[in-house]
C-alpha cells in the first residue's frame, strides 16, 4: 500500500478547514485511507540518522497517509484534497478537458526500433502552469509514487517531464545503440555516452534499481527534439537541457513503456492532478503521437466512460435499501458523477479519467457502500444452511496429536522450508535422492528447499534445547513435500508423523513402544500375517553418526498418506 | 516411637519441670553437647504441638584459653612476683621466664617490684612488697564459676582487652509443654498405607500436616504446541459455525491458481521475486485446466463478464510458474472451481487453516512462513451486510466484540474491508483481519452462476496467538529455536475467556 506524505498545514489550507489528528484519522478511516503516522522531516531524519543530522531539518508536521494500491488519483496532495472535498460535498468534481493548441500541435514520432525494447509512448502538454515550491515538490513526488506503484518501478511505464520552452518539436522516440547515445543527463555537468552512464549509475542508490530494465538490450530507448537535444533516455534518466524548475511555465510530458494501457493511465493521472495549476484550470493541451505504421493518435485520452447500474443491484449487493436518487448522490460523492435515468431504477455513472480503478459494476457498488458508510450497514446473518465436514486427513491429525501428547510426547512446530544440507548432507543422503522441490530465489540458505522429512526440524529443536532436563520426547505431525510428476504442479504434500526420544541412554524400547501405541491407536495389529504392521531395518544408510531409520508400513495407512518415521539416535554416547 | 534418647529425656524433664526449661541448662545438667539437645528440640517441634520452643539468645562471658590458664596458675604479674627471691633476680634472667615480659610491666605498674639499675652485674629486680593479692586470677575464677555478674563493667572490659575474657552469644531454646504434650510421643505419619487402613491403625495415628506452600510435583506429560492449540480452537469455531474444511495439503502451487485465477494481474507487485518464492524444480506446472485458463486469460486481457479487464498481454508461461503458495486463497480458488463444476449449484461454507509462504524481509513479527486462516461463504444473494454479520459472529467466538470496518483494496475482492477491533490494552483500534466479496472476474470464469456471491475473510494464526500468549517475537513461538519450557508451560487456549490481567505494579 503506497504511503503519501503531505504537510499537514498545507493539507488543511487546501481543505479549507482544520481538523484535530483524531478527526482527520476518522475521516481517513471512513474514506478508506489510513493516517499511518504523524511526523516531521526532523523526526524522520533523527530516527534514521540520529539527532545530530536532524538538527537543521524542518519540523513542519507531516501526515503519512496510506492509500489503496489502485487509487492512483490519491497519490498526491492535490488528488487527496480533491477526493476528500468531493466526498464531503464541499466542491463538485472538476471536469478535465483536452484542448487543441492555438498554434501547432506537439508531435512525438515513434520509430520502429522501439518495438523490441519499449514500444509505447504517449505525451501531453501542460500550458501556462504556475508552480510554487510546494507544488513543484508535489509534482516530482507524484511521478516518483507512480513510478514505484502502477509503473512497477519504471518497468511498465517511465515518466519524463520537460520544460517545453527549451525544446523544439517535433520529438522523436527511437532506440539506438548505447554507444551512439550521448547527452548531458540530469544533475551532471558534462556529456556521457549511454554506456558510460550505465556504469556511473551502478553506484547510484536511486537509479541502480532501474538499470536492469534495458541494460542487456542491444538498443536503448531515447527521445530527441528536432535539434537533436536528448529529452530522456527512458526509463533511466532525463536530459539536463530540458529540466523543469519552479519557474517552468510549459511542460511537455512523455510516458514510455511496455504496457500501453498503464502508460495512458499514468499520463491521465499526471495531467488531471496538475492541470489545476494551469491558467485554464483542468485543461490539458493535446499532443500527437505518430506510430511507426504512420497512424497517429492524440493524447491524453482523458476518456469519460458511462456505466449503467441498476439501483436494486447496488442495494442487493451491499445489503441496504436506498432510493436510486440517494445512491446517485452517494456515488457522486465518490467522484463518480451519477444520475437516475430511464425507469427510475437505472443509475448512469460517469467514470472520470482519474478513476482507472473502476473496471466493473462491483467497483461502483463498493464506492456506494463506502459513501453510505461501511459501519452504517445493517449486519445480518446469511441463511445459508450447511453441514460442516472436517477434512479427513486433518481430522485424523487432530486425533493423533492429542493422543501423542497423552503418550507423554511434546508437540513442536518447525519450518517447512530449510537448507539442502538439512535434508541431505546432515542425514547422509544425496540431495538428488531426496526428490525435494527447490526454490529458485531464496534470500538465504534457510529457504533453499521444502523439507522432505520432519526429522531436521526435530533435531534442530533438540539442539536448541540442550539445557532442558532429559529426556526430551518430541513429535510433530505436519506436511513434507516431494516432487511428483503425477500431480498438476509436479509436487505433492505428504503428512508425516515424526517422533524423537533424546536421553543419555538410547531407549529403543521407548520409541518402539510409542510406535506400538500409535499402531494401537490406529487399530493396526502387529504381524504381517494378520494384515498388520512389521518393522524392518531401513535400506538407507545407517552408518554412524547418521541416525538409524526404521520404516514402518502396514495396516493400509498409506490411505491416509501417513508415513511414520521413528528415530533412535544416541547423541551423547557418540561423543557429541 | 520415641524420637531418640535425648528427646525422651527432654520430655521427662519437661514433665517434671515447672513451666519449662532451658536447652543449655539441660545440656549442662545432662552433661552433653548443647547441639544434641537442640536437635531433640527440633525433631519434637516437627511433630506438631508436643512442645513449644522459643528461641532465645543469651550473652555469656567465657574465659579464653589464656584466661583459663591464668585462673589456674595465676596472672603473669603474680607469677613474676613469686619467682623473685628476697635477694632479687637479674632482669635479664627474669625476662627469660615464660611470663617475664608481660608480668614484669604489670608488676611494675602495680608497684610490686622495683629495678636497681646500679647493680654491678647489670639491672636487678627486687620485691617491693612482701605479699600481694592476685586480683586478676580471682576475677577470672569468679567468671569461671558462673558469677561474671559480680564483676563490674570496667573490670570485665579490662579483662576483655587483655584477651582473657570473651563475650559469647548463646542460642538456646526455652522449651515448654505444647497443647498436645505427651511423654510417649510417636512420629507423625506422612503417608496413609494400606496396612494402616486394613488394621484400622490410621484412626489413632497422627498425620503430618501438608505443606501447601511447597510446589507439587508436576506430572510427567506430553504437551501440545500453543500455536496449534489455537489452530484447534479456530477449527472448532468454524465447525461450530457449519463451515467445511477445504483441502490445503499442497504447499506448491502454480502462479495460475495462486494469482491468475484470482484476477491478480501478471504485473502485480506480489508476483515479484522479492515477495514470492518461485521454484527452480519443478519450475512449471504440468497441467492446467485449459478451458478455464482461456476464460481467465480473456478476462485479464480483454475483460468480459461486465468487466473492462486489465488490458494487457496475458502470458501462459507466467501462469505456469510454480511457487510456494502465498496465501490459502489459492486453495479456496480450487475449491470454488470444483464447486462451479457441480450442477446445480449448492451453497457452501468453507474454511481452511494452513501454512503460506512469503519471500519477505523478516522481523520480529514476520517469518517466511506463517499460517493463514480463511473463511468463505458462497450462496445466492449474499451482501456486504452478510459478510459483516458472519464476521461479527466469528469474532464474538474469539472474544472480540468491538468491531469496525474500513474500506480497503484487494485485487480479488470488491467490495473489500479491513476488520478492526478495539484493543483494550493498546487503547486503539487494531487490524484483525481482511475481508471482501470475491470479484465477478474471478467467479464467473470458474463457471459459478451469475447471481451467486462469495464472501470471504482471512487472518493470520500467529498474530492472535502472540496476543493471546503475550509473545512479542514470533521466533519465540514458531520454529526450532523456541524454548520447550514455553511449550511445557503454555495454558489451555480458551479464546472466549478473559485474558489474565497483566501483573500490577505492586505485584511486580
Amino acid at each position: 500500500m503506497p504511503t503519501v506524505s503531505v504537510k499537514r498545514d498545507l493539507l488543511f489550507q487546501a481543505l479549507g478547514r482544520t481538523y484535530t489528528d483524531e478527526e482527520f484519522d476518522e475521516l481517513c478511516f471512513e474514506f478508506g485511507l489510513e493516517l499511518d503516522e504523524i511526523t516531521s522531516e526532523k523526526e524522520i531524519i533523527s530516527k534514521e540518522q540520529g539527532n545530530v543530522k536532524a538538527a537543521g531539518a524542518s519540523d513542519v508536521v507531516l501526515y503519512k497517509i496510506d492509500v489503496p494500491a489502485n487509487r492512483y488519483d490519491l497519490l498526491c496532495l492535490e488528488g487527496l484534497v480533491r477526493g476528500l472535498q468531493v466526498f464531503k460535498e464541499r466542491i463538485k468534481a472538476p471536469v478535465y478537458k483536452r484542448v487543441m493548441p492555438d498554434g501547432k500541435i506537439q508531435k512525438l514520432i515513434i520509430t520502429e526500433e522501439t518495438a523490441k525494447i519499449r514500444p509505447f509512448a504517449v505525451a501531453a502538454v501542460l500550458r501556462n502552469i504556475k508552480f510554487t515550491k510546494d507544488r513543484y515538490d508535489s509534482f516530482i513526488e507524484l511521478q516518483e509514487k507512480l513510478h514505484q506503484n502502477i509503473c512497477r518501478k519504471r518497468a511498465l511505464v517511465a515518466i519524463g517531464t520537460h520544460d517545453l520552452d527549451t525544446l523544439s518539436g517535433p520529438f522523436t522516440y527511437t532506440a539506438k545503440r548505447p554507444s551512439d547515445i550521448k547527452f548531458k543527463p540530469l544533475n551532471k555537468t558534462k556529456e556521457y555516452t549511454a554506456c558510460e552512464l550505465m556504469n556511473i549509475y551502478k553506484t547510484d542508490n536511486h537509479l541502480k534499481h532501474y538499470l536492469h530494465i534495458i541494460e542487456n538490450k542491444p538498443l536503448y530507448p531515447v527521445i530527441y527534439d528536432s535539434n537533436g537535444v536528448v529529452l530522456s533516455m527512458p526509463p533511466i534518466i532525463n536530459g539536463d537541457h530540458s529540466r523543469i524548475t519552479v519557474n517552468t511555465r510549459n511542460i511537455f510530458i512523455e510516458c514510455t513503456g511496455t504496457d500501453f494501457t498503464k502508460a495512458k493511465i499514468v499520463l491521465d493521472i499526471i495531467v488531471t492532478m496538475f492541470s489545476e495549476y494551469c491558467e485554464n484550470q483542468f485543461t490539458v493541451e493535446a499532443a500527437e503521437v505518430v506510430f511507426p505504421n504512420g497512424k497517429s493518435s492524440t493524447f491524453p485520452e482523458l476518456a469519460y466512460r458511462k456505466e449503467m447500474v441498476r439501483a436494486d443491484l447496488i442495494n442487493k449487493k451491499v445489503g441496504i435499501r436506498e432510493t436510486p436518487e440517494n445512491l446517485a448522490k452517494l456515488l457522486t460523492r465518490m467522484y463518480l458523477k451519477s444520475e437516475v435515468i430511464g425507469d427510475g431504477n437505472q443509475i448512469e455513472i460517469e467514470i472520470p479519467p482519474t478513476r482507472a480503478d473502476i473496471i466493473h459494476a462491483c467497483d461502483i457498488v463498493e464506492d456506494a457502500a463506502i459513501a453510505y458508510g461501511y459501519n452504517n450497514i445493517q449486519m445480518t446473518l446469511p441463511k445459508t444452511y450447511t453441514i460442516a465436514n472436517q477434512f479427513p486427513l486433518n481430522k485424523l491429525t487432530e486425533l493423533l496429536r492429542y493422543d501423542m501428547a497423552a503418550a507423554g510426547f511434546t508437540e513442536v512446530l518447525t519450518f517447512a522450508l530449510c537448507s539442502q544440507e538439512d535434508i541431505a548432507d546432515k542425514l547422509g543422503l544425496d540431495i538428488s535422492a531426496t526428490k525435494a522441490v527447490h526454490i529458485s530465489n531464496p534470500k538465504t540458505a534457510e529457504f533453499q528447499v521444502a523439507r522432505t522429512t520432519l526429522l531436521p526440524g526435530l533435531l534442530k529443536t533438540i539442539a536448541a534445547n540442550r539445557k532442558m532436563p532429559l529426556p526430551l520426547k518430541l513429535f510433530e505431525i505436519s506436511d513434507i513435500v516431494i516432487k511428483d510428476s503425477n500431480t498438476d504442479v509436479g509436487a505433492k504434500n505428504y503428512r508425516h508423523l515424526c517422533a524423537v526420544y533424546y536421553n543419555k541412554n538410547p531407549g529403543f524400547e521407548i520409541i518402539h513402544g510409542l510406535l506400538d501405541r500409535i499402531m494401537q491407536l490406529l487399530d493396526v495389529p502387529p504381524g504381517e500375517d494378520k494384515g498388520g504392521y512389521v518393522i524392518k531395518a531401513s535400506e538407507g544408510k545407517t552408518d554412524e553418526p547418521n541416525p538409524e531409520l526404521v520404516k514402518v508400513s502396514g495396516g493400509g495407512y498409506t490411505l491416509f498418506l501417513m508415513k511414520l518415521v521413528i528415530l533412535i539416535w544416541d547423541f551423547r554416547k557418540k561423543g557429541r | 516411637m520415641a524420637d531418640g534418647p535425648v528427646a525422651e529425656l527432654l520430655l521427662r524433664r519437661l514433665e517434671a519441670s515447672d513451666g519449662g526449661l532451658d536447652s543449655a541448662e539441660l545440656a549442662a545438667e545432662l552433661g552433653m553437647e548443647h547441639q544434641a539437645v537442640v536437635g531433640a528440640v527440633k525433631s519434637l517441634q516437627a511433630l506438631g504441638e508436643i512442645i513449644e520452643a522459643e528461641l532465645r539468645s543469651t550473652k555469656r562471658w567465657e574465659l579464653t584459653a589464656e584466661g583459663e590458664e591464668i585462673a589456674r596458675e595465676g596472672s603473669h604479674e603474680a607469677r613474676v612476683f613469686r619467682s623473685i627471691p628476697p635477694e632479687g633476680l637479674a632482669q635479664s634472667e627474669l625476662m627469660r621466664l615464660p611470663s617475664g615480659k608481660v608480668g614484669f610491666s604489670k608488676a611494675m605498674s602495680n608497684k610490686w617490684i622495683r629495678v636497681d639499675k646500679s647493680a654491678a652485674d647489670g639491672p636487678r629486680v627486687f620485691r617491693v612488697v612482701d605479699s600481694m593479692e592476685d586480683e586478676v586470677q580471682r576475677r577470672l575464677q569468679l567468671v569461671q564459676g558462673g558469677q561474671a555478674e559480680k564483676l563490674g563493667e570496667k573490670e570485665r572490659s579490662e579483662l576483655r582487652k587483655r584477651k582473657l575474657l570473651a563475650e559469647v552469644t548463646l542460642k538456646t531454646y526455652w522449651v515448654s509443654k505444647g497443647s498436645a504434650f505427651s511423654t510417649s510421643i510417636s512420629k507423625q505419619e506422612t503417608e496413609l498405607s494400606p496396612e494402616m487402613i486394613s488394621s484400622g491403625s490410621w484412626r489413632d495415628r497422627p498425620f503430618k500436616p501438608y505443606n501447601f506452600l511447597a510446589h507439587g510435583v508436576l506430572p510427567d506429560s506430553g504437551h501440545l504446541h500453543p500455536l496449534l492449540k489455537v489452530r484447534s480452537q479456530f477449527r472448532q469455531i468454524f465447525l461450530e459455525m457449519g463451515f467445511t474444511e477445504m483441502p490445503t495439503y499442497n504447499f506448491i502451487e502454480s502462479s495460475f491458481w495462486n494469482f491468475d485465477a484470482l484476477f491478480q494481474p501478471q504485473q502485480h507487485p506480489a508476483r515479484d521475486q522479492h515477495d514470492t518464492f518461485f521454484l527452480r524444480d519443478p519450475a512449471e506446472a504440468l497441467q492446467l485446466p485449459m478451458d478455464y485458463v482461456q476464460r481467465v486469460k480473456r478476462t485479464h486481457s480483454q475483460g468480459g463478464y461486465g468487466s473492462q479487464g486489465y488490458k494487457y498481454t496475458w502470458k501462459l508461461d507466467e501462469a505456469r510458474k510454480n511457487l510456494l503458495r502465498t496465501h490459502t486463497t489459492s486453495a479456496s480458488a480450487r475449491a470454488l472451481y470444483r464447486l462451479a463444476q457441480k450442477k446445480p449449484f449448492t451453497p457452501v461454507k468453507y474454511f481452511s487453516i494452513d501454512r503460506v509462504f512469503r519471500n519477505e524481509t523478516l522481523d520480529a513479527t514476520h517469518l517466511a512462513e506463517f499460517h493463514q486462516i480463511e473463511g468463505v461463504v458462497a450462496d445466492h444473494g449474499l451482501t456486504l451486510g452478510h459478510l459483516m454479520g458472519v464476521l461479527r459472529e466469528f469474532f464474538t467466538k474469539l472474544g472480540i466484540t468491538q468491531l469496525r470496518f474500513k474500506p480497503a483494496y484487494n485485487p480479488y475482492t470488491e467490495p473489500s474491508m479491513e476488520v478492526f477491533s478495539y484493543h483494550q490494552g493498546l487503547k486503539k483500534w487494531v487490524e484483525v483481519g481482511n475481508s471482501g466479496v470475491f470479484r465477478p472476474e474471478m467467479l464467473l470464469p470458474m463457471g459459478l452462476p451469475e447471481n451467486v456471491s462469495v464472501i470471504a475473510w482471512g487472518l493470520s494464526l500467529e498474530r492472535p496467538t502472540m496476543i493471546k500468549y503475550g509473545i512479542n517475537n514470533i521466533r519465540d513461538l514458531v520454529g526450532h529455536k523456541v524454548n520447550l519450557q514455553m511449550v511445557y508451560d503454555s495454558p489451555l487456549c480458551r479464546l472466549d475467556a478473559e485474558p489474565r490481567p497483566p501483573p500490577t505494579q505492586e505485584a511486580a
